[in-house]
């Protein structure tokens, strides 16, 4: 029961470190390279609000995710 | 920027609501129309199906209401065919059943018998199969042997069958009911008279039971059989005095007869012998005339003879037909006993008739004689008067007595005499000589004559002796038959005597057998009574000793039972403590469970365990129960009730907010929207479980509410097994909850066992005041 919150406290931390970091290295990234243009300030919070979303789904998810194993049958020789 | 953040950001959930969204009506649509495509093709096939099912079963229908044998076999081989069948066409045509007789047992003699009458009668019957396999009978012999009577036809059996029943039924000495095989009336009285007159010398009981059978009872048969020798007797005595008395008349006629034909025959005789005494004789005139009167006498005398002879033959003759007469009807009569009578009477009237006979014919010869010698008389007598008128033509006055006169003749006289007596030795010797040859004709003729008259003579003394002698001959053969009769009668008087003996012996043989029977049965009776009475007896001392044992074992359990309450109060005290200590030891462990503050669990019921394990350290039952406290429990403690459902309604919130999360569809726009289904369901916070559970009630809103009705009830078993119900995240977020919640119920469950078993011990072991 706790599981939930602490999650969603997870998430939304996660979320916002992560839209600011990206909203800084967009903002970085269009001050030297794109002429301090706004669309990479905009594509750097997007992707890390994006980032953070994914994150928070995985997290959130991860109970029902399915991990296959392939196993590999090795011929044992046996008398029979 | 930040708007055109917040527009990407719609985007983005745009796209995802609309990439997410269609995808259940998606799945439903395909999978209507594949329902749909699927369903024309399928309702196709059913279509056709049905009408070849439906064709199918018109036609067997329709084909056993044709043949009722496919019907038959249908019912047998298809198991409720024939209830369909019975449905639509009615019940089935009754079976073709052949008429069973059962073949009778027939005495051998009426088998013989009646197959007689079914070879001559030769009835059709009308639903015989066994007629249908063989259609002609065998050949049956006239009188046919026992062992034959298997190899008749089965329809002869049957007609056997019937006519032996029918004349059981008719003989038997009980008024019977007649047997089922005569009710068939193709048995006409035809038959029946066949029956009888053919075989008639095999079937004496039934040709003494003559066709319209009658029953009559015993005593009036024999008394009909007693009238009848009777009328017999008296028939027969009227007729024996019949035969004697005409047979005595006939006799003394016949005797008469006799006689005067014997007495016509010596008066023929003498009148012969005189009358040729009379011709040969030379006697002077006076005894001649003598004699001529003599002769006229005898004459007279035989006439009168020969007249009374002719008369009583005649009688004679008349008093036999008589006789004979009588004998046919005594024949006709057929009464065995007067045979010998009247073979007596025919021999007598056949002797009567021969001796008459010889009698007559004696007479016949004797006239014969009699007119020869009369014959000659005349003629002698003829010749005589003639020479005399010759002698007296040719010597007129010489009359009579010429033998006299021989002084008083001359010489003419003399020659005349002389010539005349040459003249008529001429004549007489041309007379002879005429007369020996009209002599050889005459004799010729007479012999013809005498042959034809000897031939008819002859030929009736033929016939006369033919006749006597047949008469002889079956007067013999009567006689013969006579005695043969008797000799069988005689034999058969043994015969049946030895049989009278037989059956005396076989009878004394079974009044032997049946003594010794009745003896072996009274010997059983009188073992089996005495065997009884000492059976009582030995029962009766059984019974006393039994009671007197009984009384003793009973003083000594009681004895027993006393030191045996004793020792079992001892150990009930035991027991009892044992119980109290259990007791308080649950007690305490219950105590323990108390303790649980709220938010916190209990102690440990470690201790608790511990002390019960010690107390109560030989039951089993209560060591069992001990270690089936989960470990949990015994270690950390568990919750009370109480703040499991303060903790509840935290969980419910929970599990609500993430009711719409499962395996599939578990995204961060899930949880959004699962979060918003919870804020806009409205529905009652308790809801009171039904008692089944439908697929509905399955939804995690329902089965919370279902659980915090339960739960505020106080039921927080039925609260965990609806939570157990949930799915998906829920389930995930109740878990813990739900793991508390078990625990707490196990230990709740095996404490209040233990406690309800220390209550029975407790008071299984209180001793009642």
């Amino acid at each position: 029961m706790e599981d939930s919150g602490r999650k969603w406290d997870r998430c939304v931390s996660d979320s916002a470190v992560k839209t600011v970091l990206g909203l800084g290295v967009g903002a970085l990234f269009s001050v030297l390279f794109f002429k301090r243009r706004s669309w990479p300030i905009a594509f750097g919070a997007g992707m890390g609000l994006g980032m953070a979303y994914s994150n928070c789904q995985h997290d959130f998810k991860s109970p029902y995710l399915l991990h296959g194993h392939m196993v590999k049958v090795t011929h044992t020789h046996t008398q029979s | 920027m930040l708007r055109v953040c917040w527009k990407g950001a719609n985007a983005a959930a745009r796209n995802c609501l609309c990439g997410k969204v269609p995808v259940h009506p998606l799945q439903h649509c395909r999978r209507y129309t594949s329902a749909g495509n699927s369903g024309s093709a399928a309702g196709k096939i059913v279509a056709a199906s049905i009408l070849t099912v439906g064709g199918g079963l018109g036609g067997t229908i329709l084909y056993a209401k044709w043949d009722p044998k496919f019907r038959a076999n249908v019912e047998k081989s298809v198991p409720y065919s024939d209830q369909l069948f019975e449905m639509a066409l009615g019940p089935p045509p009754p079976p073709f059943i052949p008429m069973q007789k059962k073949p009778v047992k027939a005495e051998p003699l009426q088998i013989s018998s009646v197959s007689e009458a079914s070879k001559d009668s030769k009835q059709p019957k009308a639903k015989s199969k066994a007629k249908e396999k063989q259609p002609e009978p065998a050949p049956v012999d006239p009188k046919p042997a026992v062992e034959e009577a298997p190899a008749l036809p089965p329809q002869t059996i049957e007609e056997a069958s019937a006519e032996a029943a029918h004349i059981i039924s008719a003989m038997s000495e009980v008024q019977s009911v007649p047997a089922p095989g005569t009710s068939n009336e193709a048995v006409p009285a035809e038959s029946e008279a066949q029956t009888s007159t053919v075989a008639a010398e095999e079937c004496h009981e039934c040709a003494s039971h003559e066709p319209a059978v009658k029953e009559r009872p015993g005593e009036e048969v024999a008394a009909r059989l007693a009238q009848q020798d009777k009328a017999e007797q008296d028939a027969l005595a009227a007729l024996s005095f019949n035969l004697e008395d005409t047979l005595g008349f006939s006799a003394k006629l016949t005797l008469q007869a006799i006689g005067a034909q014997e007495a016509a025959l010596t008066a023929i005789g003498t009148h012969t012998h005189r009358l040729r005494e009379a011709m040969d004789s030379e006697d002077p005139p006076d005894k001649k005339s003598a004699q001529w009167r003599e002769l006229e006498d005898a004459l007279s005398e035989r006439t009168r003879a020969v007249d009374q002879a002719g008369q009583s033959l005649l009688q004679a003759k008349e008093q036999l037909e008589k006789l004979r007469v009588v004998i046919n009807g005594a024949k006709e009569s057929k009464i065995e006993a007067a045979r010998p009578q009247i073979l007596a009477a025919e021999e007598n009237l056949h002797s009567m008739i021969v001796d008459l006979d010889k009698v007559v014919t004696k007479v016949q010869a004797a006239q014969t004689e009699a007119k020869i010698v009369s014959q000659y008389s005349e003629l002698v007598n003829e010749a005589k008067v003639q020479f005399q008128k010759e002698l007296s033509s040719i010597t007129p006055e010489v009359q009579a007595n010429w033998k006299g006169l021989t002084g008083k003749l001359s010489a003419d006289d003399l020659n005349s005499l002389i010539a005349h007596a040459h003249r008529r030795i001429d004549q007489l010797n041309r007379e002879l000589a005429e007369q020996r040859v009209r002599e050889q004709i005459r004799i010729e003729a007479a012999l013809e004559q005498q042959k034809h008259e000897h031939q008819r003579a002859v030929d009736s003394a033929v016939d006369k002796a033919i006749q006597h002698n047949h008469e002889q001959l079956r007067l013999e053969q009567e006689k013969k038959m006579q005695e043969v009769r008797e000799v069988m009668e005689a034999e058969m008087r043994t015969q049946l005597r030895r049989q009278a003996a037989a059956h005396t012996d076989h009878l004394r043989d079974v009044l032997k057998v049946q003594e010794q029977e009745l003896r072996e049965e009274a010997q059983e009776a009188l073992s089996s009574k005495m065997m009884e009475q000492e059976t009582q007896h030995r029962r009766l001392a059984q019974e006393q000793l039994d009671s007197f044992t009984l009384d003793m074992n009973s003083a000594y359990a009681r004895l027993k039972g006393m030191e045996e309450a004793i020792d079992s109060h001892v150990v009930a005290e035991e027991e009892a403590r044992k119980a109290h200590q259990l007791w308080l030891s649950v007690e305490a462990l219950n105590y323990t469970l108390k303790t649980a503050a709220a938010d916190a669990p209990t102690e440990p019921l470690e201790g608790a365990v511990r002390t019960i394990k010690e107390s109560c350290a030989e039951n089993e039952f209560a060591q069992a129960l001990a270690t089936a406290l989960p470990d949990e429990s015994l270690t950390r403690g568990v919750y009370s009730e109480a703040s499991l459902r303060a903790r509840f309604y935290g969980v419910r919130r929970l599990a609500r907010r993430v009711a719409l999360i499962d395996e599939t569809r578990n995204s961060l726009y899930q949880y959004f929207l699962s979060y918003l289904q919870s804020i806009l369901l409205f529905e009652k916070e308790q809801e009171a479980p039904p008692t089944k559970l439908a697929a509905q009630d399955l939804d995690t809103f329902k089965l919370l509410a279902y659980a915090t009705y339960s739960i505020e009830r106080g039921d927080l078993e039925l609260a965990a097994k609806f939570v157990n119900q949930l799915h998906g995240e829920s389930r995930r977020v109740a878990q813990d909850w739900l793991k508390e919640a078990r625990l707490t119920l196990e230990t709740k469950q095996v404490v209040s066992l233990l406690s309800a078993y220390a209550n029975a011990v407790g008071l299984g072991t209180t001793q009642a005041p």
